[in-house]
Parts: C-alpha cells; structure tokens; sequence
C-alpha cells in the first residue's frame, strides 16, 4: 500500500494560486459547510482558515460519525459491555465518549472486554476464536464504513458464525444534507461535501437533494489543494448566482461511486428514522440490519435494559454539530469541557469540532 | 458515582499521564531533584560530581518487530535519558518481570540483544534482578533499567533553558518508531517496510556538546513524541516555539501509515531521536555534528524558539496558516473512517 499523490496536493504554490483566485473572487459575506468530519481536522490542521478572506466563513457540520451518535445509542452501547460474558468490537473513537452514567473506556477500566478493531472483520474474527461468547461490533458512520460492515454480516452469515453482532447506529449523508437545509438556525450558502462517502455513492447520490435545494455544492478531497479548489468553486458559484452540482476530487468519485459496495449496503441494512445528536429525527436518515439478516443484530439477539438517557447539561454539541454555534460560544467549552474530561461527543473525537477548536485554534 | 480507575490514557505520556504526575506523585515526593521533570535526575555528589540518574520500565507488544526488541529498547531508553542530562552513561541495571511460561529462546535472544545494546552505548550492566509471576500476570516479559552518568564540569543542560532565538534542531525522521509498532499489532502490511529508530544516542551527545557551549536543552521525543516534548519545554521555559511544518523530516511510508489511520506524526513515540535547542550561532556547527552521527544523517532543523506566545507551541503549516502544537491529551486512537 502506498499514498502517491499526497505531495502534490500540499504543493504551497498551487495552494497559493488557489487563495488568490479566492481572494480576488470573493466579495460578499458567506456561510460554506463542510460537512465531513475529516475535512474539519484537515481545515484546522493545514491553518486553512488562516488563509481565506474574512467574507468566508467556514461553518462544521454533523460528519463526525461519534458526535452524531445519539446519547441512547451510547448508553445502548454501554449496556451492552454489561453483559456477562459479551465481547464489545468498536472503532476507537467511541472509547471515551461520555453516556449518560458512564463511558466504554470506563467499563473498560472496570473490567469489561472491549476491544479496539479497526475494521468489522477483525470482529469477526474474534467471534470466530470465541465461539462461546457473544460478540458485539459497534457499527457506527456513514457510508464509508457501512459497506465493509455489511460485508462482514454477510460472512459472518456464509460462515454460520451466529455469535457475531452488530449494533447498528449508521447514519446517512444526503438526508442529512436535507435536514440541514430546513433548519432556521443556520443559514448555509455552501456545501463542501465529504469526499470519501462520496467514493461510495458517486455524484448521483446528491442529485435529488440538489435538484430540489439549489444550493452550491462540491465534493472535496481532503488535501489543502483539494479543499481550497472546492472553496474556489463555491465561491464561484455563488459570486455568479449559479448554483451547480460539482466535483472537485475527480481522481477518486466518479458519477456512481461504487456500486458494489452500495449493493452490499442495500443487501444488509434498510433506510430507518434516525435520531442525529443535534438535529433529531430525520426520516430515513439511518440504517438498520433487515429482518433476514436478524441473527447477527444485537438490537435483536442481545435485549438489554438501557436506563434513561439524559444529554450532559449545557453541552452545546447538538448546536455546534448544526454550524449554529462555534465551540467558544459554548459555556463549558475549555472551562469544564475538555479532551481530559470531555463532557460531550464533539470534544471527544479527534475529528469532533471542539477537539479541532481545542488543539488547534489560537 | 463510579470510582475512577487507572485507564491507558494515564501512560499515554500526555496531558491526562501529567495531571497523574501533577496530582499524585510530585505532592507526595516532593523535592527540588524531582520537580524538575527532567528525563533524568541530576545529584550533586561530594559538593561537586554532578551524576545523571535516570529509569524506565519496558513493555512493548510484539516483543520482537522490525528495527529491534525490547532488549534494545531497555538499554537505549535509559541510555539516552542519562545522556539527555548532558552526562556520559556509564553503568545500567537490569530487572526482568518474566511470566510463567514465557520460552527460554526468546529470554536468550533478549538477552542477547541487551548485551549488543550495552556494547554498542558503551555501558555496563553492574546489577540486576529476576522475578517470575504467574502466567496471566504479565504479558510475557517486563523490564526495567537503571542507568547513572557523570556529567562534565562545564556542562550545564536542562528542560527550563530555552531562550529566544534559539534554533530547535531535530536528529531525524519523526514516528518511525510508534507507527512500526502500531502496523506490527495489527498486522498491516505495506510496500517499503518501515523500522523502529531504536538507537543509543549518547554517542551523539557527546558530539553535539563538543561542537558547542551554547547548547540549552536535549530531550528525546519517546512517548507523547515531538509535538508534546515540545510543550513540555516551552511550558517550563515558559518560551513560545514557533516550527515550520515543510521542514519537519519524515519517511514517506510513515507519513502514508499515519495518514491512513489518522494519527499525527507530531505525537507518536520515537526511540531514536533527540531535540537539541541551540544558540543561534551555533545551530549550523551543532547540525553538522549531529549528521556526522550514524543516527543523525536525517538530521534539520525544525523551527526557533520566540519571546511571542509563550508556553504555546505554533506550527506554520506548507499553505502559509498557522495552527496550535497543543500537548497530547491522552492515548491516540485509530479513527472511524
């Protein structure tokens, strides 16, 4: 495996010529939304705020797949590490994200068996070597990791290995997008839309929701080049009244995507009302196991009692995770929230909003 | 309430690690020696020999991985915490936590390797100890080393030195070390290997206080790596560091790994490399002692130290912005997606 390309994307001269065109385009006061999380740590880390003129405001939106993980489905997730003899598989980010009582990282310490993986099928690997035990994989994100889960359910299925679970809490981009685009609190000129969901659900995905919105929208790579170019291309769209659908990481998203991975996905999980931290309820908006594949769905084979849920009190996540506040405005940011003690999800991961506040911004 | 339990974040040499140190360990032991918080202890024995001592306990998984074991880590951890003090190390100890049932090759080949490594830094392994548990215990095999040095009469190193102006000279590629032992654990593969920089740096020491009088402070980046060394120094010095993010030396395959699982280079372990702040005259004179050194041929500097921001470290990033080097809060985590 090797990155080529990377450098090039970094080049400080053609980002320069990137921020110029910017600059002299540029002329009236904006609002764009980047809506993936990995853009957000990408902005912070290569200063690309710095570098725009004032007339840009770079909003962050619900793409942090752990801030928008909603506060019953950790406290769900919790419960499940409860379980006498159950092994819980989850990607790292979720370890410290605070439930209404307690965290995985908590249970953890405490003696639970929780395993950080780095993909579904070393989960099922460890079904594979357990057979006696059940075990539990976190299944959270958007379209990015949603196939490879899928993937992993239909082995397990091949298999017959019946010990396998997953806890599913996939969230999707474009409904998203939509849900967005109703709310008053914020008023988005913009999108810079996520590059690597867009890898799996090519350009048409985005087709109804633009059709129906007219907004400006590019999908982004995630390199300083690529962001500025996207930027570029707002700014040009909305400069000149004419909105389009576009695509500025054509080295890796084409018009369908991926479709195959886009099967596997359709083959696992069904479209369900899902609650987003931050924005509630959008019809459609996540995934669950359908009811063929009911075996290996925790929701399903694993009842557990998951005692109320309460938001922590005076988080601003859910506003945060809407663009409708920054994280200074938030009463508990860097006073009683930080990465140490982090009271909401936003400050936990590293690609959550105030994190990136946290560590980067001056 | 649960009652709060040690997590691996408390070893994770970050911030949550310091607030154990903070909280814990210095109220208790108080004394002008250890609050310091330098890599080692500098004791002043018969009104003028001044020693460095210094230990680290060893635990690493694999036990075996590309560029070295933990045999050779044992040594040139303490080796190079000694020397970081300015001193010559002179003698270690050895102490071996082994659980039971852990194969006689491999203790042989271990010991075999610490040996090399003593050779090789030019220390003597003078005392040691032997303990086994029961299997479950311990994963396979801990040790723990002990290390004194004397420092030279007219070396004067410390944590608290930096001045502005001073040039912050790096001894090599940042992360090698860290993201080797990350693609070991999870079995990933790629295309150009990528090693440990496990390497005995008082050799280089040595030559860096040859080549200059204005030397300020020496730290190696291990855990937590450069970006929170860095605060740690600037915090005690309460000096701001600004460094220029094109010219912080990496390998091309670590920079991809780290990419890939989304960890800042700027905060993962290396076994091998030094941070040297030096007087401005003298950065060109000490940078070419550290590249005549086998472990030091990667060798830049890195960025200055300034009387703005104090405390805070900046990077200026390829595109002309600026961000904040805050210090590592706890262990980092492979991210979603």
């Amino acid at each position: 495996m090797t990155l080529q390309h990377q450098e090039e994307y970094r080049d400080p001269q053609l980002s320069r010529r990137l921020i110029d065109a910017i600059r002299r385009t540029s002329t009236r006061p904006i609002n764009l939304m980047e809506v993936c999380g990995t853009h957000t740590m990408s902005i912070f880390r290569h200063g690309i705020r710095d570098v725009l003129p004032d007339t840009i405001r770079l909003l962050s939106g619900p793409g942090c797949p752990v801030c928008v993980t909603a506060q019953p489905e950790i406290d769900t997730f919790i419960a499940y590490a409860r379980v006498d003899d159950a092994i819980v598989t989850t990607f790292g980010d979720l370890l410290r994200v605070p439930g209404t009582a307690s965290s995985l990282q908590k249970e953890k310490a405490a003696g639970r068996d929780i395993r950080i993986v780095y993909s579904a099928f070393d989960a099922l690997k460890i079904a594979q070597a357990n057979p006696d035990r059940q075990v539990v994989f976190l299944g959270v994100g958007f379209e990015t990791t949603a196939p490879t889960i899928a993937a992993s359910v239909l082995s397990a299925r091949e298999m017959n290995v019946t010990n396998f679970l997953v806890a599913c809490a996939h969230k999707t981009v474009p409904t998203a997008l939509e849900a967005l685009m109703q709310s008053d609190q914020v008023q988005i000129n913009g999108f810079l839309l996520p590059g690597h969901v867009s890898v799996i659900l090519g350009l048409q995905a985005y087709r109804p929701f633009f059709d129906q919105y007219q907004v400006p929208s590019v999908v982004a790579g995630f390199e300083p080049a690529d962001i500025l170019e996207a930027v570029r291309r707002l700014v040009e769209q909305i400069e000149q009244g004419a909105p389009r659908l576009d695509n500025a990481y054509g080295r890796a998203v084409g018009e369908d995507g991926n479709p195959k991975a886009r099967s596997v996905m359709a083959t696992v999980f069904e479209p369900v009302d899902a609650v987003f931290r931050g924005i509630g309820t959008i019809p459609g908006s996540g995934l669950r196991i359908r009811p063929a594949f009911a075996a290996h769905d925790a929701a399903i084979q694993l009842p557990v009692q998951v005692p109320e849920s309460r938001e922590p009190a005076g988080c601003a996540c859910g506003e945060i995770l809407i663009g409708a506040k920054t994280p200074p405005e938030c009463p508990l940011f860097r006073k009683a929230c930080t990465p140490e003690n982090p009271i909401g999800p936003c400050m936990v991961s590293s690609e959550g909003t105030c994190a990136a506040y946290y560590r980067f911004h001056h | 309430m649960t009652p709060e339990l040690i997590s691996l974040d408390h070893g994770s040499g970050g911030k949550i690690a310091h607030r154990l140190t903070a909280e814990l360990l210095l109220p208790l032991f108080d004394n002008p020696i250890l609050s310091d918080l330098h890599d080692g202890a500098v004791l002043t024995l018969n009104g003028n020999t001044r020693v460095a001592f210094s230990t680290d306990t060893f635990t690493v998984t694999p036990l075996f991985f590309p560029g070295g074991d933990i045999g050779e880590l044992a040594v040139n951890g303490t080796v190079n915490d000694v020397a970081m003090c300015g001193a010559t190390p002179l003698f270690i100890s050895l102490a071996l936590i082994i659980e039971e049932g852990f194969p006689m090759a491999e203790l042989t080949r271990i010991l075999e390797s610490i040996n090399r490594a003593a050779n090789a830094a030019g220390v003597t392994v003078v005392t040691g100890d032997t303990k086994v548990v029961p299997k479950g215990a311990a994963d396979g095999l801990f040790i723990n080393t002990s290390g004194i040095g004397l420092i030279p009469e007219d070396v004067r190193i410390g944590s608290t030195g930096a001045q502005p102006g001073d040039k912050i000279i790096l001894s090599g590629t940042m992360a090698d070390h860290g993201m080797t032992i990350m693609t070991q654990r999870e079995g990933l593969t790629f295309d150009s290997a990528i090693e440990s920089d496990s390497a005995p740096l008082n050799h280089m020491v040595a030559k860096i206080l040859a080549a200059s009088s204005n030397v300020h402070v020496l730290r190696d980046p291990t855990r937590g790596g450069v970006g929170t060394t860095l605060n740690e120094i600037a915090e005690s010095s309460q000096a701001g560091i600004v460094l220029q993010e094109s010219w912080l030396p990496m390998h091309d395959a670590v920079a991809g790994v780290c990419e890939l699982l989304g960890f800042d280079p700027l905060y993962v372990a290396n076994e091998g490399k030094l941070l040297a702040f030096v007087a401005a005259e003298d950065a060109e004179a000490v940078l070419a002692a550290i590249r005549s050194d086998t472990y030091g041929r990667e060798a830049c500097i890195i960025g200055e130290v300034t009387a703005e921001h104090p405390n805070q470290v900046v990077l200026e990033t390829r595109i002309g912005g600026r961000r904040i080097v805050d210090m590592l809060t706890g262990e980092q985590l492979p991210r979603i997606c």
